[in-house]
């Protein structure tokens, strides 16, 4: 287990940061937004914990296992959005959301992926429990949607095949 | 893409449409990459390119800023939709990537072999070509394709662009016009634009350079042609050659009047 | 070196929606360069969003994210003119931290 604390004011921290800031900046006047030019103090107080168990985890029943779900309850307030054919399995697009009142965390994995556990989401008050990014996928398979929500665990899940194309347009 | 070449020449002519995946395939494909449209990481190429075209280099540390792309020094926006076309200052015809290769020898003092270096990217070793194209395209979003063909060089570019188009050779007897100058063709799932019917046309020329999502980079004009003619068992072009512009004009003049949208998202 | 990312923030009624497109190979480790070499792996392991030193996302990313990774979330809370700050930390360590102000 790794436990990152990303904004300590080391001197590579802080290289970083103001490169960021320089860049935002450039990239916030070039899409003609308004910079009050404020700073960015460094940020602490994060913890996000990369667990190597869970994303290493070989098969779905490990995933869940690692990831602490001893059950799940399919749910019709979760749900995955994606194309029922993806072109490219290197790029998925997924979107998943919980209508599940308190829903504190989500995680999107893919059943027939060597590791299944993707990508996980712990969710801050105030933020919406609907995300989406991109994922990749060695073959067909379900992508699985996992939810807390009041201690308890949920999902939803769909299957997206995965094809060959021809030569790009 | 080996196992698509070999059975390139089989699958090309005569799977229709309503074949084994039917149309609900190709819908399916069209939403996929309606839900890929939102966030193309092209626009990391586009921000990247920015900054290239404003960086001091070379041996007299100078910018691409006053590079002339056709339409004066410096100006970049609508530039590329009518691109290629005619440049007194080398009395010749150039696209995109030739004018890119031309000003950063002229202007940055680059050696030409420094200034076409890395024209196709890979992990771990950007194009500062790929970039450069990104942002430079990105600048004519929404405009239309309107390129020339008054001057003699530009028609003579189309017609040599045009013969190219149509010229078969290669180990299976290929030529661009075997897969692209008839309605309705496919391979696989993939359908192949008739470049003679203007609407398909428009719509390839249009959404091209692209970020190839099967590659993750941002891929050129001249990474596309060349890509075909490996396809067709041609021998590789040389990288900006004046056979390949050709094309390009070619191309160019049939999307005539389409809306330029790209750097797009492609397979 | 990490490169910039391109971060959105729009507001729309009480809801900021972000987009954040970040230039990553998010190598497997499992894939071979053409001499048969194993390319180590190389991804983002956590990606945090701040508004006013607030977390409005605190993510852990695995290998099979794709490359070139693309998130999007909502958030309440943010008003126009608030800066979202995004960072993230990588496997080797590498880390990059980009803000957008909300539109």
């Amino acid at each position: 287990m790794q436990v990152y604390t990303m904004f300590d004011s080391d001197e590579k921290g802080v290289q970083v940061m103001d490169q960021g800031r320089r860049n935002a900046l450039r990239m916030a006047s070039a899409l003609g937004l308004v910079c009050a030019g404020s700073l960015l103090g460094p940020m602490r107080a994060f913890a996000g914990e990369w667990k190597a168990n869970s994303f290493e985890a070989k098969g779905l029943a490990n995933a869940l296992k690692e990831l602490g779900v001893d059950s799940y309850t399919m749910s019709g307030e979760v749900s995955v959005i994606s194309a029922e054919i993806a072109e490219n399995g290197a790029v998925v697009p997924v979107s998943v959301n919980s209508a599940i009142p308190n829903t504190e965390y989500m995680a999107i994995l893919i059943e027939k992926n060597p590791n299944p556990l993707s990508v996980a989401f712990n969710i801050p008050e105030g933020t919406e429990a609907a995300f989406t990014t991109r994922v990749k996928m060695g073959e067909t398979s379900n992508i699985l949607a996992l939810v807390k929500a009041n201690g308890k665990w949920f999902a939803a899940s769909k299957e997206v095949k995965v094809t060959l194309g021809g030569c790009g347009g | 893409m080996r196992l698509i070449a070999s059975i390139f020449a089989a699958l090309i002519t005569m799977i229709p449409l309503q074949g084994f995946a039917g149309n609900s395939s190709t819908d399916e494909i069209a939403k996929y990459r309606q839900l890929l449209a939102d966030g193309n990481p092209a626009e990391l190429w586009e921000m990247r390119g920015e900054e290239l075209w404003k960086k001091k280099i070379g041996p007299q540390s100078v910018s691409l800023e006053q590079c002339d792309l056709g339409k004066g020094p410096g100006v970049v926006k609508g530039a590329y939709v009518e691109l290629p076309r005619y440049f007194k200052d080398v009395n010749k015809v150039m696209d995109l990537e030739q004018r890119l290769i031309h000003c950063r020898i002229t202007l940055q003092k680059l050696t030409p072999e420094q200034a076409a270096a890395v024209p196709f990217g890979s992990t771990g070793n950007p194009s500062d070509i790929e970039a450069l194209v990104a942002y430079i395209t990105a600048a004519s979003r929404g405009m239309k394709i309107a390129v020339s063909t008054t001057h003699p060089k530009e028609q003579a570019a189309y017609e040599l662009g045009k013969r190219f188009f149509f010229y078969r050779a290669g180990a299976h007897d290929f030529a661009c016009a075997t897969c692209h100058s008839k309605d309705k063709q496919r391979i696989r799932l993939q359908e192949l634009p008739n470049l003679l019917n203007r609407t398909d046309a428009q719509n390839t020329y249009s959404t091209w350079p692209a970020y190839r999502v099967s590659q993750g980079e941002v891929r050129s004009m001249q990474h596309r042609l060349s890509d075909c003619m490996r396809q067709q068992r041609f021998p590789e072009p040389r990288y900006a050659s004046d056979t390949i512009t050709a094309l390009i004009m070619f191309m160019a003049k049939n999307a005539e009047g389409g809306v330029y949208d790209a750097p797009a998202l492609k397979r | 070196m990490a490169e910039p990312m391109r971060i959105r923030a729009k507001l729309n009624g009480d809801t900021v929606e972000v987009k954040v497109l970040i230039r990553h190979d998010m190598e497997t480790g499992k894939r071979k360069d053409p001499s048969g070499k194993v390319i180590p792996p190389h991804f983002i392991k956590t990606l945090i969003a701040k508004c006013k030193e607030k977390t409005v996302l605190d993510t852990v990313m695995g290998i099979s994210v794709s490359k070139d990774p693309f998130l999007s979330f909502k958030f309440k809370g943010g008003a126009l003119g608030d800066k979202v700050t995004v960072a993230w930390v990588d496997n080797t360590d590498d880390t990059r931290t980009d803000e957008a102000t909300i539109s």
